[in-house]
């Protein structure tokens, strides 16, 4: 496995494979009742957040002591932190000093990760930076897509939004593409940077017109502050042309998906009724993102013992889905 | 004073249109003769079988960061790795702290680069107070100075208002003075960290589009024709701002420009690992933009090879990409890389090099005894070996900064000996102890 996980180019179809299985067989153990195994006894995991995070940092924490990892936690925004006097490069090898094993790092400045990786001995995993990269969240979308898809080939994902500032479509387009399904992005040109073509996506700017060819609609968050940057003209504009409301998720196929990062903006980019409709799977992804970062830091780490327990087959832990068009 | 026999080698001078096999003797501070074959009566000689005799040259753009910032480079450490790179004259830009914006600190400058005595320390003055793009500076009293400035910028912002521009440039007149503009439309850049284009997107940074430069560069031509002031225009970097210049040169506008090493030499795939050295303001932009600024500096659209000598603290570099400053050292490698990526791949020819060099910068600052190997002119001279390698050591500069995105690279072409005004300051290579501080 990958010593780093920078980014989801680092990653083939085979070990995104070999991940989104390992996670299957671990996540048997949250069903346990006794959920940890001793794999990574003795070794430690810090998580360097300078980004405010509540749902990726405790999946994170909650990942690495499942796995009897020791946890160290350290949060500060970007700019007390640098008002403190210590530096990012100064933090890291303090870390390193303390002979830590792994860093899940998130930051928002894009490329700190990457910067992280030839600063230190210990393998980094970057939990989102700026508006590069969220891979994890890209893993734990894949895994949650395969739950309900057996095959990523030819699959027709429509991502929708603010891809120019999401790190999270960027990781998504490419685990999707390598795993051979169609991306398109859809949004309006302000927030869809025409060079994305060069990832293998298509681009489209009328969400009605790809609607009815999704198997999948992942929708980004789109954050107010863009408004005043004047990317679009209101919220309200932009919910009407680009947001998911159950008008336009009736236009989409049987059987097709709606996922969403979190999180949610409500009547914008989601309309609350279709974030609690039996095609969301929004729920699961929260869930799923456990058992692929134990996957991850297992994998990375190199795990000292067989976790035991049988590789699981698909089981069906979702809400039952309907299977006509609402 | 010394005198000083360069015995046997290739003079280039374009100035004089000289480019031969000859000795050169120096005395009393001037080029006392050229030709075969001189005398070496009374002189020191020197060796220069196989290495090229040149005017000394010219930087129109350093940071020297004093006063304000001495812990990143003083105007002595500055003119000890400009004379290393072959320099006997630099042009100071006014972003120090306090801004160069009156005459009291354009003669201070001047002074410190005098008593230091290592290079021609000139100085560009500010077009606005405290570089705000509002209210002018005290250009009159600076270009009357004892530092007589020729040449005003605003340099590391572009002056926003066009009104304000036009009155700057219509002033400048009464001084025959040069407008320099850094060409950026701050609003289009909005806080940009690299050049726009597939790779911004994909890192994830935000880009610099290239029309925030050539939007500018295309206005200050128009007030330049409007105005009839001269127009510098610093560090061109992309291929658009090149055709515009091409063309305003075509119609007869009175318009130069300059380019860095590293706009001829990087593109923006250096930027891949976010590594902060890289980060430069203009950004680096893409190979085709490169392609652009060889062939402007091989046809005259771009006069001038300058360094935008800018050095940064380690500490100040060593940051998240995003926070870490602009700007790279220059002026200790910048004749390696023309000779790396412009003489040896056969873009110029060798007095096409010493043209951006010297001769031109030297007429566009107005310096008479700069850039020219006449007789009887002062005596700035370089020499050097335009074959040797050599590789960079950034532990090895004359600066006091690092931060050189070249350290480790194998460069051609290596400064021998530097002549300021007929005294050496580097002499094997090796910059003189009277020049070390």
């Amino acid at each position: 496995m990958i010593k780093h996980l920078l980014s989801m180019d680092q990653l083939s179809a085979e070990q995104i494979t070999e991940v989104l299985d390992t996670a299957e067989q671990l996540r048997s153990v949250t069903d346990r009742p006794i959920k940890k195994l001793p794999t990574l006894r003795g070794r430690t995991v810090c998580n360097l957040f300078y980004e405010a995070s509540t749902r990726t940092r405790i999946s994170f924490e909650l990942a690495a002591k499942r796995l009897s990892a020791d946890v160290i936690n350290f949060s500060a925004d970007s700019k007390s932190a640098v008002a403190k006097g210590e530096s990012f490069k100064d933090t890291a090898w303090t870390l390193e000093a303390m002979g830590v094993d792994a860093i899940v790092v998130r930051h928002s400045s894009s490329g700190a990760p990457n910067q992280l990786a030839g600063w230190v001995q210990a393998s980094v995993l970057n939990a989102g930076d700026g508006a590069h990269e969220h891979p994890t969240q890209a893993l734990l979308d894949l895994f949650s897509i395969r739950q309900h898809f057996k095959d990523f080939e030819g699959l027709r994902v429509a991502i929708v939004g603010d891809v120019l500032h999401s790190r999270v479509a960027r990781s998504n387009v490419k685990g999707l593409v390598t795993m051979g399904a169609e991306v398109t992005l859809v949004g309006p040109p302000t927030l869809i940077p025409a060079q994305a073509t060069t990832w293998g996506a298509t681009i489209a700017h009328d969400l009605d017109s790809v609607i009815g060819e999704v198997d999948i609609c992942y929708l980004l968050r789109v954050q107010k502050e863009r408004q005043s940057e004047q990317l679009f003209p209101s919220l309200r504009e932009y919910a009407a042309l680009w947001g998911l409301d159950s008008r336009r998720q009736a236009l989409m196929p049987r059987d097709s998906l709606v996922m969403h990062p979190g999180p949610m903006n409500r009547g914008v980019e989601i309309s609350a009724d279709v974030s609690e409709s039996p095609r969301s799977i929004i729920l699961d992804q929260v869930a799923n993102g456990l058992a692929v970062r134990m996957s991850l830091l297992y994998l990375m780490l190199g795990g000292t013992s067989e976790f035991g327990g049988e590789a699981v087959e698909h089981p069906n832990r979702n809400r039952p889905r309907e299977k006509e068009v609402v | 004073m010394t005198a000083y026999l360069i015995a046997g080698g290739r003079i280039v001078d374009p100035a004089s249109e000289r480019d031969e096999t000859a000795d050169v003797r120096i005395e009393d501070g001037a080029v006392g003769a050229i030709g075969a074959s001189l005398s070496r009566a009374g002189a020191e000689v020197i060796d220069a079988d196989g290495a090229i005799v040149a005017p000394g040259f010219v930087d129109l753009h350093t940071h020297l960061r004093e006063p304000g910032r001495e812990d990143e480079e003083t105007i002595a450490s500055a003119s000890a790795g400009a004379a290393a790179g072959g320099y006997t004259a630099l042009c100071a830009m006014p972003n120090t702290d306090p801004v160069c914006d009156t005459s009291s600190v354009a003669e201070k400058v001047w002074a410190l680069g005098r008593e230091v005595g290592v290079v021609d320390v000139r100085v560009a003055g500010a077009l606005s107070r405290s570089l705000e793009g509002t209210k002018m500076a005290d250009i009159g009293e600076m270009a009357r100075s004892a530092a007589r400035v020729t040449m005003f910028t605003d340099d590391g912002h572009g002056v926003q208002d066009s009104l304000f521009a036009r009155r700057t440039m219509e002033y400048l007149v009464a001084f025959d003075a040069v407008y320099a503009e850094h060409c950026e439309d701050a609003a289009l850049a909005a806080e940009g960290q690299m050049h726009e284009g597939e790779r911004s997107v994909k890192l994830g940074l935000r880009g610099i589009p290239a029309e925030a430069e050539e939007l500018m560069a295309a206005r200050d031509i128009a007030l330049a024709r409007l105005t009839g002031c001269k127009l510098h225009l610093l560090h061109v970097s992309t291929a658009g701002t090149v055709e515009l210049v091409r063309r305003a040169k075509a119609e007869g506008a009175r318009i130069s420009a300059e380019a860095t090493p590293h706009h001829f030499t990087l593109t923006d795939a250096a930027l891949e690992n976010y590594n902060p050295l890289m980060k430069v303001n203009p950004p680096l932009r893409s190979q085709s933009d490169v392609e652009a600024i060889i062939s402007g500096l091989a046809d005259g659209t771009i006069d001038a090879i300058a360094t935008d000598h800018a050095p940064h603290a380690v500490e100040e570099k060593d940051q998240e990409f995003t926070y870490a400053p602009p700007g790279m050292l220059g002026l200790e490698t910048a004749l390696g890389l023309a000779i790396t990526m412009l003489l040896e791949p056969g873009h110029l020819d060798l007095g096409r090099v010493i043209e951006v060099l010297s001769t031109r910068p030297a007429r566009i600052l107005g310096l008479s005894d700069q850039g020219s190997l006449e007789v009887g002119s002062a005596a700035n001279v370089v020499v050097f070996d335009p074959s040797a390698r050599w590789t960079v050591d950034a532990n090895g500069l004359q600066s006091k900064s690092r931060n050189t995105p070249f350290a480790g690279k194998e460069l051609t072409g290596k400064v021998l000996h530097t002549f300021f005004r007929g005294r050496p300051t580097v002499r094997d290579s090796q910059v003189l102890n009277e020049v070390l501080v």
